[in-house]
């Protein structure tokens, strides 16, 4: 069931960004684009979902086991550390030159456009990088 | 600042932004996992028993959902202006950067302001800025 269900939510958050329009590249720079024409369209996007899943988390820190039987895992992090703000900034970075982040990238690998293939190829090859240096100083788990 | 009205979808982007995050919430409900997508690609090249399938399953129905989609509805239309080398150096920057930031817009910014995380909020104000800024320079001082 868990299986199913995880399919089941990758694809209505892949309908979400669709019809949000976060899948275009140019409409999320256009967000970016404080200094031009600016669209403000991505932050009702988040305003939207932060808005709908802030009643589920206010639920799940209420209990130890979600629905279907798992142990709810909650990031345990409080840390504010140079990896997080540096990690940040790169990968704003990265978000801005493309007008890609991960989650409408991989939505994006089966419509039939070059670019979004080659955006999340760089991305895992950038993904085994970090795994790489997290094993040589025996940060993994 | 000038609003784009031409480009503006305030009820589409709403509705959603609504339905990720109706996804994010089932997820931390029924599998008791947050809905984040660099965290739950980024964990695949880490593969340990029984944490396997469920990234498989939830990724296989992102990268479906637009075949779905476009058997009823039209998606918008879609616009990328970078070259290659240019997405080689953004997917590279998104990828070690989502990772060592412990995750990406979905994770700190959707799910993790969601629970109302002060890590998150950080997170989420640092990729916002370096993402207006990198933008700025690019339309701005090198185009």
């Amino acid at each position: 069931m868990n299986i199913v269900s995880a399919f089941v939510v990758g694809v209505l958050f892949g309908f979400g960004l669709i019809l949000s329009g976060m899948t275009d590249p140019s409409k999320v720079q256009g967000f970016l684009d404080i200094a031009g024409l600016w669209d403000p369209s991505l932050g009702l996007v988040m305003g939207g979902a932060i808005l709908v899943s802030s009643v589920a988390f206010f639920f799940a820190s209420k209990r130890s086991r979600a629905l279907l039987g798992e142990e709810i895992r909650m990031p345990s992090a409080t840390e504010i550390d140079k990896r997080l703000v540096l990690g940040s900034l790169a990968f704003g970075a990265g978000w801005g030159l493309a007008g890609y982040c991960p989650g409408p990238a991989v939505a994006s690998l089966f419509t039939g456009m070059v670019e979004p293939v080659i955006f999340v190829a760089a991305m895992l090859v950038g993904m085994a990088m970090y795994e790489l240096q997290a094993r040589l100083s025996g940060r993994l788990k | 600042m000038t609003i784009d009205w031409a480009n503006f979808t305030p009820w589409a982007s709403l509705a959603g932004g609504m339905l990720i995050g109706l996804a994010a919430a089932m997820f931390i409900l029924l599998n008791g996992r947050i809905a984040g997508i660099s965290g739950v690609v980024g964990g695949l090249l880490r593969p340990a028993t029984g944490d396997v399938l469920w990234r498989v399953a939830f990724v296989a129905g992102l990268v479906l959902a637009p075949l779905l989609y476009q058997s009823a509805f039209t998606p918008p239309a879609v616009e990328v202006n970078a070259s290659v080398a240019v997405l080689i150096v953004a997917g590279l920057l998104v990828g070690i950067g989502t990772r060592f930031g412990s995750g990406c817009t979905s994770g700190h910014g959707v799910c993790g302001l969601g629970r109302r995380s002060p890590r998150s909020l950080v997170a989420t104000l640092a990729f916002m800025a370096s993402g207006f800024l990198t933008v700025f320079v690019i339309r701005h001082l090198i185009s």
